[in-house]
């Protein structure tokens, strides 16, 4: 009989803790997670081939569908690699807009996670209240690009739309509500003693483990690692902005409360320096169709951390490769050793607290048929039968338990 | 500026045989072409004496007879120093880089599954990012690899056939 100490369960990839699909498979001891393995790709759906298919154009919209939260992030990572392979000088103002969408995205995102963090630890109110104030940005994204996500912004030699003066006033005013609000969560993330408590300890990733392990963004900041793309490889206006890294020693989910508001108040301190120093002037430069040879590697400071994008081309209108390494690739080997040890119930807000996007992480193949053929109908005793013995082959069986309680399957 | 050619001068010195493969394409941006024999050592050196400890990605490339695999590596202060080293398509071996850094292990099945690498020291464990039903020898990111290769389907019925 096997080991009743340990038991195996499987986590995902349709679980309802779980927003997007991805498999963990945690070894029990009682409560205690004693070891966690992890399964991703389901969320695999071509992109980086269906890029070398493309022109840079094309590719443009695509890579910025890679994610639905930080779509500016990707759209201008790659943007940025494709300008520098052809040698583009874009103009400043346009520079400056892309970097102000960028921030206006890290105040929805990491709002956005605030919501979900509380959601996750049965603190619904925070959800509500942060989701509220969310869309003070929102609107405010939708009123300047025409979208709530997926902007569409940026285009190669600089960005779609300019922005007007009373635009310019409607951020501003944004912005000081944003704070207020700000203040307010802060407030509750440092002196609600449950919400405290609830997150201390939890998720442990000591400083010498999130270097070790190459964690990034917010995740690897709250364990006091000092690293933000935006300060130390500078692109867009980052250098003509000034702002603080944020960073914190208490290595637990705490602590990566405590980081993502914070920066958010960095944030409305950027966008008040970019409306402030905005220079005149046009948004755009001609772009050849065509891009020269040559290769670049972007680097962006995503919400959830370092976002890598390397472009190579090869003097045609179509890239001859495209990579996208999200930040939540980084993160998530790191979730399996923060869940060790751990508590099971701490699962949900573990994962959680990385702000996990794994349709970022697996960007690329929905096996689509190339020939048309009869969709195969699976019969719910089928599905279930094939559900069974996927498990079993992967070491989850649970004939014993099903016979002991009379479920009738074998 | 002066940085980058501190560090190329540096790596130039150490291993002569890079003399001209390094190239600096601006500020904070190195690339250098490495003999795939002499990578273990280059590597080491760069990650452990020249301070790039941070791994941000690994990128495989399909370059026709050969196959490419290029390290994007990363100092603290922000300079990016890429190491690409070619092998031949047809026996694509390269050498584990998990025990520098454990966070490459799936960025090294991933072009294990997209471009079919073999990489040597990489501990058993789950694929990334194709599903386990796979076709053996469908390598996505190949550029002669087109969709209409899976008209055999991929999915349900070959797992079972795995099995």
């Amino acid at each position: 009989m096997a080991d009743r100490r340990r038991v195996n369960i499987p986590f995902g990839p349709q679980h309802p803790a779980l927003k997007e699909p991805e498999s963990f498979l945690l070894t029990l001891g009682g409560e205690k997670i004693l070891a966690a393995g992890v399964r991703l790709g389901y969320n695999h759906r071509g992109i980086e081939k269906a890029c070398e298919e493309r022109t840079y154009i094309q590719d443009l919209y695509l890579v910025e569908r890679v994610c639905g939260i930080c779509s500016h992030s990707h759209s201008t990572c790659f943007v940025q690699a494709v300008e520098e392979i052809a040698g583009l000088q874009i103009p400043k103002r346009a520079v400056y807009l892309r970097t102000l969408i960028a921030e206006l995205e890290r105040i929805h995102s990491h709002l956005l996670w605030l919501g979900v963090a509380g959601h996750e630890v049965g603190f619904d109110t925070l959800l509500m209240y942060t989701w509220r104030d969310r869309e003070v940005v929102m609107d405010l994204l939708a009123a300047l690009t025409g979208n709530r996500v997926n902007y569409g912004m940026n285009t190669i030699g600089g960005v779609r739309r300019d922005i007007t003066p009373e635009q310019a006033g409607q951020i501003l005013t944004a912005m000081d509500v944003l704070e207020e609000r700000t203040r307010y969560y802060i407030g509750v993330v440092t002196e609600e003693t449950t919400l405290i408590n609830r997150l201390s300890n939890v998720g442990k990733l000591s400083y010498d483990d999130a270097v070790h392990l190459g964690a990034v963004g917010p995740t690897a900041r709250a364990s006091g690692v000092d690293r933000d793309v935006r300060r130390d490889d500078p692109y867009a206006a980052y250098e003509d902005v000034s702002f603080k890294v944020i960073t914190d020693t208490h290595c637990d989910v705490y602590g990566r409360a405590v980081v993502r508001v914070l920066e958010l108040m960095e944030a409305y301190s950027i966008v008040r320096q970019l409306l402030k120093k905005l220079p005149d002037g046009p948004v755009t430069v001609k772009a050849p169709r065509k891009i020269p040879a040559g290769e670049a590697v972007g680097r962006y400071e995503a919400p959830r951390g370092e976002n890598v994008h390397y472009v190579k081309a090869n003097g045609t209108d179509k890239p001859e490769r495209v990579k996208v390494r999200a930040p939540t690739l980084a993160n998530v080997q790191v979730v399996a050793h923060m869940l060790k040890d751990g508590y099971l119930a701490d699962m949900p807000i573990v994962v959680a607290a990385i702000d996990p996007c794994f349709s970022c992480t697996d960007r690329l193949i929905a096996v689509a048929h190339a020939e048309p053929r009869p969709p195969e109908t699976l019969t719910w005793d089928e599905l279930r039968t094939y559900g069974i013995d996927w498990y079993r082959k992967r070491g989850v069986d649970f004939t014993h338990l099903n016979r002991t309680f009379g479920n009738g399957a074998t | 500026m002066a940085d980058e050619q501190t560090l190329q001068v540096q790596l130039v010195e150490k291993f002569p045989f890079l003399h001209e493969k390094v190239r600096i394409q601006r500020v904070r941006r190195m690339y250098a072409a490495v003999p795939a024999e002499n990578i273990a050592e280059v590597f080491d050196h760069v990650v452990k004496e020249m301070k790039f400890s941070i791994l941000c990605a690994i990128t495989g490339l399909d370059q026709g007879e050969t196959l490419g695999l290029q390290y994007h590596l990363a100092r603290v202060s922000g300079e990016i120093l890429t190491l690409l080293i070619s092998v031949p398509r047809q026996q694509p071996v390269v050498r584990s880089v998990t025990p520098y850094f454990p966070a490459a292990d799936v960025y090294e099945r991933e072009v294990v599954d997209l471009l079919g690498f073999q990489v040597q020291g990489l501990v058993p464990g789950n694929r990334y990012p194709l599903p386990d039903g796979w076709p053996a020898g469908q390598y996505p990111l190949r550029k002669d690899w087109k969709a209409d290769s899976l008209k055999q389907g991929g999915g349900k019925k070959n797992e079972v056939a795995d099995g």
